[in-house]
């Protein structure tokens, strides 16, 4: 049992996750001595999958149970299901109904963490809320910045693009200077009980394959969403979708249409001289536009929901140079953003961009900050 | 918050959660130490090792009778609350297997999650349940009498299960009027008597129920030890079966240790109720002293003030204020309470029981419940308030941050 905080004046909230990352966040602040609380989210309640090693299982919350016993802390779990499953998984399964590549993490920082838990951290009386990110805070002239974790290979900042100057204010991301190894040493020191766990999937809540997961989802509550093929209405998810070439040629038909990624070569099925990628997915038609390798290629992309952190650059109407990164794990391209009316943008790049995805996030950056992003709607071509 | 700092003078946390479960009383654990050390034995064996056991088990059996006004044979030793209510409940449809209809169970709308899952189990094998709304936190007696007579068309009434207290309002519930009645139309009646006994005189002859449930680890006792009285002519066919202890109404060799707390618990209990329910009933009455008089937290609404209730519990209402919220903040400032029932709590949906009694969700939700004990003092309670009038300060200063992107 932790003691009673003898003055919780400057109290941070740690998002615990159970993970390693978290943990060590959750261990640095209570060595610090100064007034913490533990706070995990039970975001997906499929107590009866297995679930070790992601990041919203309820396993999970138990080792951030442990974790917060072991650093001497006070912990809560925090049932918060039913708001989860209303911003990113329904949406989660929307976009990929709709021929997207959804991006789920984005969203759950954006409307879970920082948003949803930070206001219940605000009302148990935290003035900061620490979580195990890789990326940093930096203060600017014009307030707080985001950058890019030193260590580019874990950087997430990526994901944190929706945040507000107001949630950065009130964020501290204690791991943004810190090598994995690093992280996980510390664990080992502090004897930590995760300090071998492995690392957390990128969607926390698919425990099998994303396709068979939507299809569930989907089988399950129809009411919920749009099955863009099924024009009868009857419900039916396997309608197989008609593939063609960049110029309309039928070359066959394949599997429903929202089972095709932007980008994925494999598992096409068709015979051809060329490598063969999938271009475009038209759920309304119900036609994937497939091709070779050249024409994956777009000069640039239009997006919505554009965000800046800070107030919108100067001039961001007529344009913005920015290296913009189109997916967590591209390397990024300069380019130049146009802000358009009612939140939309359009962004060229200086070279042609290979997976122009839609549902993915462009990120823009200046060097290492983060100066807001938009969601993918289409290729510029 | 406010920058004062919290609990300076003690670094002891306060428990104020006696609903929840209490603290072993240090002269229980001494009777129990022996039977956890140096003594041992399984009272069925006939040598001398199993005869001590088994008189130490029927010792602890006479406390409880007496406890209860009842005759030491019609005790049944089980491990918890929750086992012997679904004993009783689960026994009706061992009972039915046979016959062509299920019957029909008449009970209250906030019973405790084991008669009210029980009670669904048997909806799902075919009786039907009654559910008799507490409106404003206490069943209406004449409602569930009119429920037990006979009806064209329906089964008729085989179980009546009422709580005498309810663990969240601390309302006390009319157990006795229902059973009177109940008497005359020949269905038996099974009080889970669990937050009353310790705190409140709980007599079987005065109830003149069937079958009455107590825990425990509600009034001082051990966890794991719970009794299940049970009046003689009432049937009860053993869910567990095997061995012949308990009179064969429920095998199993007898945790003696915790047979042993219990007893001792009980004995405690009996000889010092006047003076607990005493004690309770001041501190409780301090809190809700301190709360309407001192007029330092605004809009605190207590429930079911005008109700008969448990000497050591209160229900309050802060409006405007969230009560998992309040909850935590208390907690970190080193005080124990609970929004509702432990078993929901780590939930934010308000509680089914709070619902069933007529109070809207908001209500529920904005809800706390403070439940003392024999070790509080006055100076706890003091303390308690001020740090609820600043927490409870604190929460409403908090507009929503508008989260601008």
């Amino acid at each position: 049992m932790s003691a009673p905080l003898e003055n919780s004046a400057g109290l941070t909230a740690i998002a615990m996750s159970g993970g390693l990352d978290s943990s060590v966040v959750a261990w640095l602040l209570a060595q610090e001595g100064r007034p913490v609380v533990g706070l995990s989210m039970l975001l997906w309640d499929r107590s009866e999958e297995a679930s070790n090693g992601r990041c919203c299982g309820a396993l999970d919350l138990g080792d951030a149970k442990r974790v917060a016993q072991q650093a001497g802390i006070p912990h809560y779990t925090l049932r918060m299901d039913q708001e989860f499953r209303e911003k990113v998984v329904d949406p989660f399964v929307g976009d990929y109904l709709a021929g997207k590549t959804p991006s789920p993490c984005v969203a759950c920082n954006t409307w879970i963490k920082f948003d949803l838990l930070w206001q219940k951290a605000r009302a148990f009386g935290a003035e900061k809320l620490a979580t195990g990110h890789y990326a940093r805070i930096i203060a600017g002239p014009e307030g707080p910045e985001l950058h890019t974790a030193t260590n580019p290979e874990k950087d997430q900042s990526y994901y944190l693009f929706e945040l507000s100057a107001e949630q950065l204010a009130a964020s501290q991301f204690p791991l943004g200077g810190l090598t994995k190894t690093r992280v996980r040493e510390l664990a080992r020191e502090a004897g930590l009980a995760v300090a071998e766990k492995g690392e957390s999937m990128e969607v926390c809540f698919v425990a099998g394959g994303v396709r068979e997961f939507v299809e569930s989802e989907a089988a399950a509550a129809p009411e919920r969403f749009k099955i863009l093929s099924d024009r009868d209405g009857a419900g039916d998810l396997g309608t197989p979708a008609l593939l063609v070439d960049s110029e309309g040629n039928e070359l066959g038909h394949g599997e429903p249409y929202y089972r095709y990624t932007v980008g994925q070569r494999r598992g096409l099925g068709l015979a051809s001289a060329n490598r063969l990628y999938v271009l475009r997915i038209e759920p309304e038609a119900n036609r994937v536009v497939v091709g070779g390798d050249d024409e994956l290629f777009a000069p640039g992309l239009s997006a919505e929901r554009l965000h800046w952190i800070g107030p919108p650059p100067d001039g961001s109407d007529r344009g913005v140079e920015a290296t913009v990164k189109i997916r967590s794990r591209h390397p990024g391209v300069a380019a130049r953003i146009r802000s358009l009316p009612g939140g939309l943008a359009e962004v060229d790049f200086e070279t042609p961009q290979r997976g122009v995805a839609p549902g993915q996030a462009a990120v823009f950056y200046d060097g290492t900050r983060v100066l807001g992003g938009a969601w993918i709607t289409g290729a510029l071509r | 918050m406010d920058g004062t700092g919290y609990n300076t003078d003690s670094m002891a946390a306060v428990y104020l959660d006696h609903n929840a479960t209490t603290p072993l009383d240090p002269r229980v654990r001494e009777a129990m130490l022996p039977w956890l050390g140096e003594r041992h034995g399984n009272p069925s064996s006939l040598h001398a090792f199993g005869q001590a056991a088994k008189n130490a088990v029927e010792e602890a059996r006479e406390k409880v009778a007496a406890l209860l006004g009842a005759r030491p044979p019609e005790i049944v030793f089980c491990a918890s609350g929750t086992e012997a209510n679904n004993a009783v409940l689960f026994d009706l449809a061992f009972a039915a297997g046979s016959r062509a209809t299920p019957g029909r169970i008449v009970t209250s709308g906030f019973e405790h999650p084991s008669v009210r899952e029980a009670a669904n189990r048997l909806g799902e094998r075919g009786f039907e349940i009654d559910r008799i709304a507490p409106r404003g936190g206490t069943v209406d007696a004449d409602e569930m009498i009119a429920a037990l007579e006979a009806r064209p068309n329906r089964p008729p009434a085989s179980l009546v299960a009422l709580m005498l207290a309810n663990n969240e309002l601390g309302t006390i519930q009319p157990v006795g009027q229902v059973a009177y009645a109940a008497r005359a139309l020949g269905v038996p009646v099974l009080c889970d008597a669990v937050q009353a006994v310790g705190k409140m005189p709980v007599s079987v002859v005065d109830l003149d129920v069937d079958a009455l449930v107590l825990g425990g680890h509600k009034f001082h006792g051990p966890l794991g030890a719970a009794a299940l009285w049970l009046r003689k002519s009432f049937d009860l066919h053993g869910y567990l079966v095997g061995g012949s202890q308990e009179r064969r109404r429920r095998a199993s060799t007898e945790n003696v240790p915790a047979i042993v707390g219990l007893g001792a618990a009980a004995e405690i209990a009996a000889r010092e109720l006047p003076e607990r329910h005493r004690h309770l009933a001041a501190l409780r009455d301090r809190i809700e002293r301190g709360l309407s008089e001192g007029a330092e937290i605004p809009e605190a609404r207590i429930h079911c003030a005008d109700r008969l209730r448990l000497p050591n519990t209160t229900h309050i209402a802060f409006s405007g204020v969230e009560g998992e919220a309040l909850l935590i903040r208390l907690d970190l400032a080193g005080f124990a309470v609970s929004t509702g029932s432990a078993c929901s709590s780590g939930t934010v949906e308000p509680s089914k029981g709070m619902l069933a009694a007529g109070f809207s969700s908001e209500e529920a939700l904005s809800s706390l419940r403070v439940s003392v004990g024999i070790t509080n003092t006055e100076a706890e309670i003091d303390a308690f308030l001020g740090a609820l009038a600043r927490e409870v300060a604190a929460l409403r200063r908090l507009a929503p941050v508008p989260v601008s992107r």
